[in-house]
């Protein structure tokens, strides 16, 4: 018996270092949640490779930018973009197929926050990298700005581009017209960007982003791409109502 | 026994809350920098727990017909302190006020001026209306117990440009703006002194959350063309010349080029502010602060240009249903 309570004990303290998750270096109480429902618990690794770029303050809750950088880190599959605090966690979903893996894009925060990139390579493995970014907050339970405007439903869904290239690879510059809203601001519905992707003339998709609605009004998004010459791309997408974007990107 | 342990620990309690109340003492002390005229110079650094929000520059000038003040501070617990601080220094009453424009760390202080007139440029007193609540909250969060009971007064006057004689000082006044859209200048031509409010910062990055540059720009020639002695910068030293004017220029001039550039190689926000600065301009305090703040500030309007140029460039329309 008090062998067998030796035995016990010894495996407590030796088994449970090992069968501890990995520590969020973000320190967060509700990584250990995020990690269940957004990689179905499985490991996950703390990589420099995975770099979040953000202010640590964010001087305006509702656009704070962010930039996700994977430069060394090969086949990258998706990369989701969570914010730990946020009332909606999801901000977006990219399937970079043979766009480069970062991208960058602006978000709503409500408080203080890690904002984090989940990374998934082709082997199935997880890695992660993130912030913390402080905030006033605020920015989700807001009512778009643009709503006040009169004229906005006309320029709803409108795309401005901009394309820089440097003979191998090409900048992809984006804004779309949309309040992006949480329906969390009182008597405004949901409403928000949910698909988007960049298209060639085949419409064989280059990358595709799901959306969602932490993402700012009138987003903009920079993407990297190989230089696909004269080939005109086009900008397709939805949002959460049904109404289409379909842009053709200038060159 | 356990009486006697009431006491003490009553005892404590007491002696503590007199400590933590003897703590909020923002310590103003007056420099006199010209004749009847006296600056409380704030810290160079953002509002914090441990400042409490004393970071920008406090004037008054002490006239024969009684006391004009330039500017409140950040929280009514400063505006009293000040107002104990000039009656140290003056037994005159308090006959004006002006504030130089409408950020929380210039009127804030307001309330404990509430009997005496309250004096600035209508765009000030709008944005004061506007924002005034927003402010308060925000200092509120950043400087804690400092701040409270703090509302937002809004100038009772509208201050207009042109000069009058107060009490033996000829006292001019300049409407600019650049850095808010309203930003009064106040020149006292009898002692050569200039209040610059912060169109003008010396050893301290400048701030831009409602700037406008180019405005800026055209105020501080206006402000060096007035060829004052002696000039109080909104935040930082009182000093001599254009030390000031000029540092704030290099800046704005800096911001103006790097963030222009930027957007025209199509960078985006969080990669610009990740951008190498300068070596004379790195080392002001707060100068990596201010310049990520001022990315926030003023980069969608240099993004927007850059999207616009080239649809110019192409002569034809950028978007379609």
């Amino acid at each position: 018996m008090s062998k067998f309570m030796l035995v016990l004990c010894a495996g407590l303290v030796c088994g449970m270092p090992l069968a501890a998750p990995v520590k969020d270096p973000l320190d967060s109480s509700r990584w250990p949640d995020l990690q269940r429902q957004y990689v179905d618990d499985a490991d996950v690794r703390f990589d420099p490779r995975v770099e979040v770029l953000a202010p640590r303050v964010a001087e305006d809750s509702m656009n704070v930018p962010v930039t996700v950088r994977l430069r060394d880190l090969p086949d990258v599959k998706r990369v989701l973009v969570i914010a730990d605090f946020n009332p909606i966690v999801k901000v977006l979903e990219y399937e970079p197929l043979i766009a480069q893996p970062g991208l960058s894009f602006r978000l709503k925060l409500q408080q203080a926050s890690p904002v984090r990139a989940l990374v998934q390579t082709g082997d199935g493995r997880w890695f992660a990298g993130g912030q913390w970014v402080d905030a006033a907050g605020g920015g989700c339970t807001a009512p778009s700005a643009g709503r006040s405007a009169p004229d906005w439903t006309q320029k709803l869904n409108q795309v401005q581009t901009r394309i820089w290239r440097d003979g191998r690879n090409q900048r992809l510059r984006l804004r779309i017209q949309h309040p992006m809203d949480t329906g969390l601001a009182p008597g405004i519905p949901a409403f928000y960007i949910e698909q988007l992707a960049v298209v060639d003339e085949k419409g064989q998709p280059l990358f595709r982003l799901d959306t969602f609605e932490p993402l700012s009004e009138n987003p903009v998004f920079s993407f990297d791409l190989p230089d696909t010459g004269d080939a005109p791309l086009r900008l397709v997408g939805r949002d959460n109502n049904g109404n289409r974007i379909d842009a053709r990107v200038q060159p | 026994m356990s009486a006697r342990v009431l006491l003490i620990a009553c005892a404590l309690l007491c002696a503590c809350g007199v400590r933590a109340q003897a703590g909020l003492d923002y310590g103003l002390t007056p420099e006199r920098i010209a004749e009847d005229t006296w600056v409380v110079v704030g810290r160079s650094e953002d509002i914090t727990r441990g400042n409490g929000g004393n970071i920008s520059n406090s004037a008054f000038i002490v006239t024969r017909d009684g006391v004009v003040v330039i500017d409140t501070g950040a929280t009514r617990r400063y505006g009293q302190q000040l107002r104990a601080a000039i009656a140290r220094v003056t037994p005159r009453p308090v006959i004006r006020v002006y504030n130089t424009h409408h950020h929380p760390d210039h009127f804030l202080g307001n309330q404990a001026f509430a009997d005496a007139p309250l004096l600035a440029l209508p765009a000030t007193r709008a944005g004061q209306r506007d924002d005034g609540n927003a402010f308060s909250d925000n200092v509120y969060r950043m400087a804690g117990d400092w701040a409270s009971g703090t509302e937002a007064l809004v100038a009772s006057q509208d201050a207009r440009a042109g000069s009058e004689d107060v009490g033996g000082h000829r006292l001019e006044l300049l409407a600019l703006h650049g850095h808010t859209a309203g930003d009064l200048v106040l020149v006292d031509r009898t002692t050569g002194v200039l209040f610059a409010g912060d169109l003008v910062f010396l050893d301290r990055a400048p701030t831009t959350p409602h700037a406008h540059i180019a405005d800026w720009l055209a105020a501080l020639d206006r402000i060096a063309a007035v060829r004052a002695r002696r000039i109080v910068p909104g935040h930082g030293p009182v000093h001599d010349g254009l030390r000031g004017v000029e540092q704030t220029r290099d800046w704005l001039r800096w911001l103006d080029a790097t963030l222009r550039d930027a957007a025209e190689r199509g960078l985006d926000m969080a990669e610009v502010m990740r951008l190498p600065m300068p070596e004379g301009l790195a080392g002001l305090p707060l100068a990596r602060s201010e310049y990520e703040r001022s990315v926030s500030h003023l980069y969608p309007g240099y993004e927007e240009d850059a999207f616009r140029h080239r649809a110019a460039a192409d002569g034809q329309s950028v978007q379609q249903k």
